[in-house]
C-alpha cells in the first residue's frame, strides 16, 4: 500500500511538473537580460519596464478585462434566468430539449462559433470590433453559467419555495430572498467559468474581431507568429500571479463559506469525506 | 397545457414560467438556431454569391477527403492519449488530501491563456529551447521538435488534460466508496475492481471527458499553425483559412456544415449527458 502510493505520488507531481513547466519557462526567462528564450545571460527588470510602457499591450489588456467583465456578468444574468426557466419547464422532454439546444454552444468548436457569428454580424450589420466581440463572448457564456446553475436548482428542495410562498411571499420575494440565496454558489461559479473563458477565448474573437479592436490572445497569436520577445513572457508572468491570487482567493473565500453552511446543504461533498 | 397536472404540487404559477423562458429563448433563437441556419445557408452559395450546390461536390473531392480522416485520426489521438493521462490522475487526485485544493491546481494552467501556453511550448520545443537541451544532455543530440506531429499531439494533449480530468474527477467522487469496498471485500483484485466497479461506474466522466476533447480538437487551428508550423491541416484550419483568408465563406460554410454533422454524430455516440437531470 504505502509502496503503491509513492508511486501515485510521483505520477502526481510528474502531471504537476509538465503541467506547470511551460509557464514557469516563460516566467524564468522574462528576467533574462539576454533576449531570447534560451541561455540565460543576466538578471533583468528591463521586460517588465517594457510592458509598462507598451501603452497598445495595456488598451488592449483592458480590453480584454473589460469585455471579460461585462460578458460574464451580462451572461451570468442571462443564464441564471435561463436555468430557472428550464427548471420550471415541467414536461420532462421539453426539458431536456432545451437543455440539448443550450449545450450545442458549449460542445460546438470555437471555429463553427466564430465563423458562424461572423455571418450574423455580418447579417444583421454589427459592425466587427468591441460590440461583435463582446455579444459573442455573452453569447458562448451563457450557456456555461445554466449548466453551473441548474444543479443547485435541482439540488433545492420545492417545499421551500411553498413554504416561502404560504407565508405569504411574493413572486419577486421567492426569487430574491429564498431561490437566489440558494444557489449563490452556482452563481459564482457560472461567473467564475463565464470570465476564464472570456478571458482565454481566442478562435471566436478572431473570427468577430475587426481591424481596430484586438484582445489579449489575439494580440499575441499575431506576435508569437513574428518571433519571440520577451515582454510578452513578462506579462504573461504578472497575468499567472494575477490568476493565482485570483483563484486561490476564491478557493479560500469559497471554503469558509461553505464552512458555514456545510450544515445546511449536507451535499454529497461532505457526506464523501465524512466517510474517509 | 396539462397544467391540471398535480402530480408536483411545487410547480411555479405559468405566468411567472413565461416571464423567465423569453429573454432566454430570445438568446437561444438568435445565438443557436440563427447561426445554424445561416451556415447551412452560406453552404449553398459560391464565392461570386451565385446560388449553388457546387460547394458540397467539392467537399468530396479527395484532397478534403484526405483532410477530413487526417483531422478525425489527430482528433482520436489526442482524445487517446489525454484520457491515458487524466484517467490515473483524476483517480490519484481524489485519493489525496486537500483534493479540492489539489485538484484546483491541476485546472489552475487552465486559466492561464490558451495563446501564452502555447507560445512557451515554442520556446521549450525550439532548437535551443529547454527540450533540445535535455535530448543533448543525454546524449540523443538535437532533434528537430517545433512543426512535427509529436509536438502538435503533444501540445494539444497539454492543452487538454484539464478538460478530461476534471469530469473524470467528479464522476470518481461520486462513486459511492462503500462499492469499492464491497467489492474489495468479496474477494476482487485491485484491477478487477477498478475494471468491473470503478470504470464502468465513472463511465459517464470518461465520455464527457472525450466529448470535451474530441470535439475541440478535430477543430484546433491556432495550435496547427504556431506549433505544427501548417504541416497539419484540420477542418478548423480549413475553415479559418475560407472565412478569413481566402473569403470563399461558402466553401468554409460546407465543412463547417460536415463538421457540425460529424459533432452530432459524436454527441449520439457518447450518449446524451444527463447532467442537470436525475
Amino acid at each position: 500500500m504505502k509502496r503503491s502510493l509513492k508511486w501515485s505520488n510521483i505520477y502526481l507531481w510528474l502531471v504537476f511538473i509538465i503541467l506547470y513547466a511551460p509557464i514557469l519557462y516563460l516566467s524564468y526567462y522574462s528576467f533574462n537580460s539576454g533576449g531570447s528564450m534560451h541561455g540565460f545571460e543576466g538578471f533583468t527588470l528591463e521586460w517588465y519596464k517594457e510592458v509598462f510602457a507598451d501603452t497598445r499591450l495595456l488598451i488592449i489588456l483592458l480590453n480584454t478585462l473589460v469585455i471579460a467583465l461585462f460578458a460574464s456578468v451580462i451572461s451570468t444574468i442571462l443564464g441564471v434566468i435561463g436555468a430557472i426557466a428550464i427548471h420550471h419547464v415541467r414536461k420532462r422532454s421539453n426539458q431536456s430539449t432545451l437543455l440539448s439546444l443550450n449545450n450545442v454552444l458549449i460542445v460546438s468548436p470555437d471555429v463553427i462559433i466564430g465563423a458562424s457569428f461572423l455571418i450574423l454580424f455580418t447579417m444583421i450589420g454589427i459592425k466587427l470590433g468591441f460590440a461583435s466581440v463582446l455579444i459573442s463572448h455573452i453569447a458562448f457564456s451563457v450557456p456555461i453559467v445554466v449548466i453551473m446553475v441548474l444543479p443547485r436548482l435541482e439540488e433545492m428542495s420545492p417545499t421551500l419555495l411553498d413554504a416561502a410562498r404560504d407565508l405569504g411571499a411574493t413572486e419577486w420575494d421567492v426569487l430574491t430572498k429564498v431561490m437566489l440565496p440558494f444557489i449563490k454558489s452556482g452563481i459564482f461559479a457560472g461567473f467564475f467559468m463565464a470570465l476564464t473563458y472570456s478571458l482565454d477565448d481566442f478562435a471566436v474573437t478572431f473570427f468577430v474581431t475587426g481591424n481596430g479592436f484586438t484582445t489579449l490572445s489575439v494580440e499575441i497569436y499575431s506576435r508569437a507568429r513574428q518571433g519571440v520577445s520577451l515582454s510578452i513572457n513578462a506579462l504573461s508572468t504578472l497575468i499567472f500571479v494575477f490568476t493565482m491570487l485570483l483563484v486561490v482567493g476564491y478557493y479560500f473565500l469559497n471554503r469558509r463559506s461553505r464552512g458555514q453552511v456545510s450544515g445546511r446543504t449536507g451535499s454529497g461533498k461532505e457526506w464523501g469525506l465524512a466517510n474517509k | 397545457m396539462r397544467t391540471a397536472d398535480t402530480y408536483s404540487s411545487h410547480a411555479v404559477a405559468p405566468r411567472a414560467r413565461n416571464f423567465y423562458l423569453i429573454p432566454y429563448l430570445l438568446w437561444m433563437l438568435l445565438f443557436v438556431a440563427a447561426p445554424i441556419i445561416l451556415i447551412v445557408y452560406d453552404s449553398l452559395f459560391d464565392v461570386d454569391g451565385k446560388f449553388t450546390f457546387a460547394n458540397y461536390g467539392h467537399f468530396f473531392t479527395p484532397v478534403y477527403m484526405k483532410m477530413t480522416f487526417s483531422s478525425f485520426w489527430y482528433a482520436f489521438l489526442i482524445t487517446a492519449f489525454s484520457l491515458l493521462v487524466s484517467y490515473p490522475a483524476a483517480y490519484l487526485l481524489t485519493r489525496t488530501k486537500h483534493k479540492q485544493l489539489w485538484l484546483l491546481l491541476i485546472i489552475l494552467p487552465s486559466w492561464i491563456n490558451l495563446l501564452l501556453k502555447t507560445y512557451a511550448f515554442i520556446g521549450l520545443f525550439g532548437t535551443y529551447g529547454a527540450a533540445n537541451a535535455i535530448l543533448e544532455t543525454i546524449g540523443i543530440g538535437k532533434q528537430q521538435i517545433l512543426f512535427t506531429d509529436f509536438s502538435f499531439i503533444f501540445v494539444s494533449v497539454y492543452i487538454f488534460i484539464p478538460f478530461m480530468i476534471l469530469p473524470i474527477f467528479n464522476a470518481i467522487e461520486e462513486l459511492n466508496p462503500s462499492l469499492i469496498d464491497a467489492s474489495r471485500d468479496l474477494g476482487a483484485s485491485p484491477w478487477t475492481t477498478f475494471r468491473r466497479v470503478i470504470f464502468p461506474l465513472t463511465i459517464n466522466g470518461v465520455k464527457s471527458g472525450c466529448q470535451a476533447v474530441f470535439i475541440p480538437a478535430l477543430s484546433l487551428f491556432m495550435i496547427t499553425r504556431l506549433i505544427a508550423g501548417n504541416r497539419v491541416i484540420t477542418l478548423g484550419t480549413a475553415i479559418e483559412q475560407h472565412f478569413l483568408v481566402t473569403q470563399d465563406w461558402g466553401m468554409g460554410a460546407t465543412i463547417a456544415v460536415f463538421l457540425i454533422i460529424a459533432m452530432a454524430i459524436i454527441m449520439i455516440l457518447t450518449g446524451n449527458r444527463t447532467r442537470g437531470r436525475r
